[in-house]
C-alpha cells in the first residue's frame, strides 16, 4: 500500500512538474477514520497529500464531466471503465484526461468493519489516534468488489504497482436467486427497499455516468416522475434510473455507498447487467472502441420477448 | 358491448403510424370483429416510444400496454424498430424482474397489410391482460380529494 502511495504521489509530480496536467484527482486522508477523501492536487509540493490505501472507495471519474482543466485521475478499475464510457460518450475529450491506473484489491465496507468493532468480532488495539487493523481483507469488501471481475484499468496512461490477475467471470448468483422467487415476492421486496428512499438523489449524483445537465427527475416539462411520496413515483425513479445506466454502468457501486438510507439499488443495476451480458454480449466501460448496446443494434437481435399472435 | 358491471381491462396501445396503425386500420376496414379494450395512440415509430410513456400509463392505472411497430428490416425510418427492440427488451426483462406480472407491458410487430394479425394481437393481449386482473403494481393511488372529484364527474 505503502509503495502504491509513493508511486502515486510520484507519477502526481512528475505530470504536475512537466505541466502535463493542471490537476492531479486522487485520494487523502480525511478527519474520519476509515475514509478518504478526493483530493485536488494542483501544486507539485500538494502531491504529499496523495495517499492509497483500501478505503478508497469514491469513483473519481465523477469528477471528470464539465472539468475545463486537463486532469490526472487517480483510477481503479472501475474508475477507468467509467473514464472509456465518459469518453466515449464525448462528456470527457480523450487528450484532457490522464488516467495514472492502480490495480484494485478491492475496497474495504466501512459498515461491516464498524459493525465488526462494535461486535468485538475485530481485534482493535488503540494506538495513538488511530486504530490499527487486523483483519483479512477478502471478507470485508463492498459488495461490487466481490463481484467485480476487472480490477486492473483498462484505460491506462501512466500504470502503478503490479497488475492483478484477472478475475472469475460474475456468475450473477445473487440475481438468479432473486428472479428464482415468485414475482409477488420480488415486489415486495423492492416495494420495502424503495419505501426507505427519500429521494436525496445522492445515488445519481454520486454516479459517474449520471451527467444530464438536467435530469429526467428535474425535468417539469413534461414531469417524468412525480414529485409526491406516493410509493409508485420512488418506484419510477428507481426503475428508470437503473434503466438509464443499463449499458453503462461500470459497477462500480457509488451509487449504494452514497445512500443515505441503505437502499438496495445494486439489485436492478445488476439485474440490468447480467442482461445486457446476455442479451447483446456487452460489458461496459471495456474499450474505447465498443458500440453501446442502446446505441446500435443488430438484425439478428433477439426477439423472443415479443408477442407472435 | 361489454357487461356493464363486468370489469374490463383498459389496454393503451402505442402503434406506429406507417405500419401498426395501418394494421389497426386495415382490420377496421375489413370489419374484423376485436375486443374493444385497447385505446390506441399513435406514435411516429415504435423508437419513438420512451418508457416513460409505458411507466406513466401503467401508473395512471392502466391493465395492459402494447407497443407495435413494423416488422424488422420494414421501418419506415429504416432502424428505429431495431433500437426500440434492444430498448424494450431491457425495458420488459427490468419490469418482470421487478415484479410486474409477465404480460401487463407487451411488444409486437404488426405490418400494413396484417388486418388479421392485428385482430388476433388484440384478443391475445386482452385475454391475457384479462387472465391477470386488473392491474395494483405501480398504479399511482390519487390524494383523497382528487379521487372524490373525479368520482363526480
Amino acid at each position: 500500500m505503502q509503495q502504491l502511495t509513493d508511486e502515486i504521489r510520484e507519477a502526481a509530480r512528475t505530470l504536475l512538474r512537466e505541466k502535463k496536467v493542471d490537476v492531479v484527482i486522487g485520494f487523502e486522508r480525511g478527519s474520519l477514520p476509515f475514509r478518504r477523501r478526493p483530493c485536488f492536487v494542483r501544486k507539485e509540493e500538494d502531491a504529499e497529500r496523495l495517499v492509497w490505501d483500501g478505503w478508497c472507495e469514491n469513483t473519481l471519474a465523477t469528477y471528470l464531466p464539465r472539468r475545463k482543466e486537463k486532469a490526472a485521475i487517480v483510477a481503479k478499475g472501475c474508475d477507468s471503465r467509467a473514464v472509456v464510457e465518459l469518453i466515449k460518450e464525448k462528456q470527457v475529450p480523450r487528450d484532457q484526461v490522464l488516467v495514472i491506473g492502480v490495480p484494485c484489491q478491492g475496497m474495504i465496507d466501512r459498515a461491516q468493519v464498524e459493525a465488526s468493532i462494535a461486535s468485538g468480532r475485530l481485534k482493535q488495539s488503540e494506538d495513538g489516534p488511530e486504530f490499527q487493523e487486523t483483519a483479512r481483507r477478502s471478507g470485508l469488501l463492498l459488495d461490487c468488489c466481490k463481484t467485480c471481475t476487472h480490477p486492473n484499468p483498462v484505460l491506462c496512461d501512466v500504470p502503478v504497482g503490479e497488475r492483478l490477475p484477472e478475475k472469475r467471470q460474475d456468475a450473477f448468483a445473487d440475481i438468479e436467486a432473486f428472479n428464482a422467487l415468485k414475482p409477488e415476492e420480488r415486489w415486495a421486496y423492492l416495494n420495502r427497499e424503495v419505501e426507505k428512499c427519500i429521494r436525496c438523489y445522492a445515488c445519481r449524483n454520486a454516479c459517474p455516468l449520471c451527467y444530464c445537465p438536467e435530469c429526467f427527475v428535474d425535468a417539469s416539462l413534461p414531469q417524468w416522475v412525480g414529485k409526491s411520496v406516493d410509493a409508485s413515483d420512488t418506484m419510477i425513479f428507481h426503475l428508470m434510473r437503473a434503466y438509464h445506466l443499463a449499458g453503462r454502468c461500470v459497477a462500480c457501486g457509488a451509487c449504494e455507498r452514497a445512500c443515505p438510507m441503505g437502499v438496495d439499488l445494486g439489485k436492478l443495476n445488476r439485474m440490468l447487467l447480467k442482461e445486457v451480458k446476455d442479451l447483446f454480449g456487452y460489458e461496459a466501460g471495456l474499450g474505447l472502441d465498443q458500440k453501446s448496446p442502446l446505441a446500435t443494434f443488430r438484425p439478428d437481435d433477439p426477439e423472443s420477448f415479443m408477442v407472435n399472435p | 358491448m361489454a357487461h356493464p358491471n363486468r370489469w374490463e381491462p383498459k389496454i393503451v396501445a402505442f402503434l406506429c403510424n406507417w405500419c401498426s396503425y395501418a394494421g389497426a386500420d386495415l382490420a377496421g376496414t375489413s370489419r374484423i370483429q376485436y375486443p374493444p379494450n385497447v385505446r390506441i395512440i399513435r406514435v411516429p415509430c415504435s423508437g419513438r416510444v420512451n418508457p416513460f410513456f409505458i411507466l406513466s400509463s401503467l401508473q395512471k392505472g392502466v391493465d395492459g400496454v402494447l407497443v407495435s411497430g413494423c416488422h424488422p428490416g420494414e421501418c419506415h425510418y429504416l432502424t428505429g424498430n431495431y433500437s426500440a427492440r434492444r430498448k424494450f427488451a431491457l425495458l420488459k426483462g427490468l419490469l418482470e424482474f421487478a415484479g410486474i406480472e409477465e404480460g401487463r407491458v407487451q411488444f409486437s410487430w404488426v405490418s400494413a397489410s396484417e388486418g388479421v394479425r392485428f385482430a388476433k394481437l388484440i384478443q391475445k393481449v386482452t385475454n391475457e391482460v384479462k387472465a391477470l386482473g386488473p392491474a395494483k403494481r405501480l398504479v399511482k393511488t390519487p390524494p383523497q380529494g382528487v379521487l372524490h372529484a373525479a368520482a363526480h364527474r
